[in-house]
């Protein structure tokens, strides 16, 4: 199933083709975010889970061709940034994994 | 024709952001995976903003996507850091297959401080530290 676009051929299978890798890697990142043993393994994956939806963001504004999309990218990386921040101090205030 | 420099790098792009995903899933502990999961990550997240600001051609869209590079480059570093810290800190279990770990008996649980060579020769006693669990 190919999303319908008004790029040329070859962009349009490019872009569908990354869009499917990217979200099978969401998902892989996704079964760490559920399995990780401890409070940091999920930190990780939420950190991953957040680049991968910024590349999804960047491809998904090559799809619809517009570049407003890169401003939500810009928001979520600032944002995800401080939540890791926050996790690892609260993790090391906690003092158990 | 821009379309020979954006598929190949977007391209290299998914594969990292892939590569990160099946690492993250099968690396053995917390530090391996974060290891795979930031190096990786960033650099794909690079490549494929680099495709999106050759195809848009625009003064505007290349300063943006400049700027979320710019900042993942800065930022990843300094979150996977801090996050192995208090990994290591709250004594997160290393692979059973780790071979060298240096810190292991020198970091001090009680006053968070890491003893060196040079503390060792000149280490005061450990009552009047200056930083004794306050700067937590």
């Amino acid at each position: 199933m190919m999303i319908e676009t008004d790029l040329s051929s070859s962009m349009e299978i490019t872009v569908n083709i990354m869009l499917l890798v990217l979200i099978v890697s969401l998902f892989l990142a996704f079964i760490r975010l559920f399995r990780g043993p401890s409070l940091p393994d999920r930190v990780v994956a939420l950190d991953l889970i957040a680049a991968i939806v910024v590349a999804i963001f960047a491809v998904y504004s090559i799809v619809v061709d517009q570049p407003v999309f890169i401003d939500a990218a810009i928001v979520l990386a600032l944002i995800i940034f401080l939540g890791t921040v926050a996790f690892a101090r609260y993790t090391e205030r906690r003092g158990r994994p | 024709m821009s379309e020979i420099f954006i598929i190949p790098l977007m391209a290299v792009g998914a594969a990292l952001m892939l590569l990160a995903g099946v690492g993250i899933l099968r690396m053995p502990d917390l530090f391996t995976r974060m290891h795979v999961a930031t190096k990786s990550a960033t650099l794909g997240v690079g490549c494929i903003l680099v495709a999106v600001a050759i195809y848009f051609g625009d003064i505007g869209v290349f300063t943006r996507a400049l700027l979320v590079i710019i900042f993942f480059f800065l930022t990843a570093p300094v979150g996977a850091h801090l996050l192995g810290r208090a990994g290591y800190i709250v004594g997160t279990p290393l692979w059973e297959g780790t071979k060298w770990d240096e810190l292991k008996g020198k970091y001090d649980h009680a006053n968070n401080t890491l003893e060196s060579p040079e503390s060792l020769k000149t280490r005061e006693p450990r009552s009047d530290s200056p930083h004794a669990r306050e700067t937590d």
